[in-house]
């Protein structure tokens, strides 16, 4: 990928950025939705905990997630070394790796917004459900999700810029590959460090605040529009 | 048969509740705010389990605490209209119509879509959105969306308290047809006296999360312990009524109660019809002997049954004139007439309220 106004390097890191941040964001949505579901209705031993490390990205140092993702998801790690062995999978120094590194960073935010948004919404319309009827599955997919959309997207969309931002956890955990992990505020960093690299970064700059204003727009447009289709 | 037998503490408050109904028309569970009305409802619909107990509608065990029974929600098949309607917002008013319809097979749909939306005048706003709806429109959808899974027991959560009188009276005359048009039995919780007296055939006599008592609405409404959940402007007589007659040129119609002849402007019902008629107590004047030159047109002969001291300048007599009735008249009006129990006297009634067969009060 080459455009007249960015080189082929910055380009991939603009695609790069994109893919990884798409992925990490519809990757974790079923797992943000059900996380926040768990965390908004229900109560259960050790919640407190659950919830304290799903926000634990939040908090530290990124570096100190990436390189816990390391230990763990590394070629070497826990859980790295068993996925390698019987599912021949490994996130070690690949665009899958900045995938999940994305994820775990967003993931709080995406929590958050969804679970506000389920704590919102009126049980008893649920309960009605249920003497309509409807099963709990059901009235899950029928009510409750339609009703906590406009949270989803929000969630989204938070979660989305979260992922194109990624900088600590990414380069701790998979580095700064060009063409593999080098994501857009990686090569913005690469190219400040060398010489003659202005340019670039100014370039990727301006690109990055693009991005961020169509995805702010996109978000108003649509929670503009579920919320016309909420209030009739 | 409606068996209801159940035990659930809540807090500080206790639901102790246990009742046998027959499961035709319409039941009314009444009784003051915080007697336990809706728990006892939301028990019966599986929302809320009870901590010992038994539910039973026509034979079939919906929950029972020593059979380790507790059907979900969803498969005891009664429909719940909530006081609050909750309609799905996000839905057109046909999506929540046929929300549950949809979950009910074919061959077991015994309530056609187009009867109900005629039935409850509905038909104009099918497409509209709920959030467009006034209160009046949005109970008559929720009451549609229940009947539309064709349930076997319709349970009701004061329907029409949410709104204002005008909207009641809308809504009203809908819910008075449902036990005649459609063959369900229905469960309705009111504290309402008027509501009550419009649409119930069974009452239970709910205080404090325990049945005071259970029977017919006129044995119920009658009886002395009534007294303390009623408000001060519904306190009165039921009188179970046969319209006798109708004089066209006088603009009169005949009800018969005992040997009596109550006189009331005339209304469009058919002879034989039962109507309930209610009689407010401060409506009713007493003479020892028959009145003559008076525009009271119904004057009875009665008998003193009891006299109680109420608050203030006010006693409650109790009287029989073929059926029971009360009137409060002052202390001094009791000295005047030096009262006494098994007294014969004579009754006027000033005005009557006809609660059924008839929208509306009628009075003069």
């Amino acid at each position: 990928m080459s455009t007249p106004f960015l080189t082929p390097l910055e380009a991939e890191a603009l695609r790069l950025s994109l893919w990884v941040s798409t992925w990490a964001v519809l990757g974790s949505l079923p797992l943000g939705v059900l996380t926040a579901w768990l965390l908004a209705r229900w109560r259960f031993p050790g919640k407190v905990l659950v919830d304290g490390v799903i926000h634990l990205p939040l908090v530290l140092p990124p570096v100190v997630t990436g390189y816990l993702l390391l230990v763990l998801l590394g070629r070497k790690g826990v859980l790295g070394e068993w996925l390698y062995q019987t599912l021949g999978i490994t996130v070690a120094f690949n665009w899958k790796g900045a995938a999940v590194a994305a994820a775990v960073m967003s993931f709080p935010l995406m929590v958050r917004a969804v679970r506000l948004s389920i704590e919102g919404v009126d049980q008893g319309l649920e309960s009605a459900a249920r003497t309509l009827g409807a099963g709990p599955v059901r009235v899950f997919f029928t009510i409750t999700l339609p009703l906590v959309l406009p949270g989803v997207f929000t969630g989204v969309i938070l979660a989305f810029a979260r992922s194109l931002g990624e900088f600590g956890a990414t380069i701790t955990f998979v580095s700064n590959i060009p063409g593999e992990t080098q994501t857009l505020p990686l090569a913005l960093y690469t190219l400040t460090q060398v010489p003659n690299g202005e340019e670039g970064a100014m370039r990727l700059c301006i690109v990055a605040i693009v991005v961020a204003m169509i995805a702010l727009v996109a978000s108003e447009v649509m929670g503009k529009r579920v919320e016309r289709r909420m209030k009739g | 048969m409606l068996r209801i037998s159940v035990k659930r503490k809540q807090g500080q408050f206790t639901v102790d509740a246990s009742f046998t109904v027959d499961s035709t028309g319409v039941t009314a569970l009444f009784g003051p705010s915080g007697a336990g009305k809706t728990s006892i409802i939301n028990m019966v619909a599986g929302l809320s389990r009870p901590d010992t107990g038994m539910v039973m509608v026509n034979g079939r065990r919906v929950f029972d605490s020593e059979k380790g029974i507790d059907i979900a929600p969803e498969h005891r098949g009664f429909g719940y209209v909530f006081q609050d309607g909750r309609l799905f917002p996000h839905l057109s008013v046909r999506s929540n119509l046929t929300y549950g319809m949809k979950l009910v097979s074919r061959n077991k749909r015994t309530i056609a879509f187009n009867d109900v939306v005629e039935l409850l005048g509905i038909a104009h706003l099918l497409t509209r959105r709920i959030a467009n709806l006034s209160g009046g429109e949005k109970q008559r959808v929720a009451i549609g969306r229940a009947l539309l899974t064709s349930p076997s027991l319709l349970l009701m959560d004061e329907p029409l308290a949410s709104l204002d009188e005008a909207r009641k009276s809308e809504v009203l005359p809908f819910v008075e047809r449902l036990p005649t048009q459609l063959s369900i039995p229905i469960l309705y919780v009111s504290h309402s006296l008027t509501e009550i007296l419009n649409l119930a055939d069974t009452l239970v006599l709910l205080d404090s999360g325990r049945v005071q008592s259970v029977g017919p609405v006129e044995d119920v409404i009658n009886r002395p312990e009534l007294a303390s959940v009623r408000s001060q402007n519904e306190s009165g007589a039921v009188v179970p009524t046969v319209v006798d007659h109708h004089d066209l040129s006088e603009g009169l119609t005949y009800l018969r109660f005992g040997r009596n002849l109550l006189k009331v402007p005339h209304f469009d019902v058919s002879e034989g019809a039962k109507v309930r008629v209610h009689i407010n107590s401060r409506d009713v004047a007493l003479a020892l002997s028959p009145p003559a030159h008076t525009s009271v047109q119904n004057i009875f002969p009665a008998t003193v049954e009891q006299v109680t001291e109420r608050d203030g300048a006010l006693v409650e007599v109790r009287l029989d004139v073929g059926s029971p009735i009360s009137a409060k008249i002052t202390k001094k009006a009791r000295r005047d007439l030096e009262l006494k129990t098994g007294q014969r006297l004579f009754v006027m009634v000033k005005s009557v309220a006809i609660s059924r067969g008839a929208n509306g009060r009628h009075e003069w």
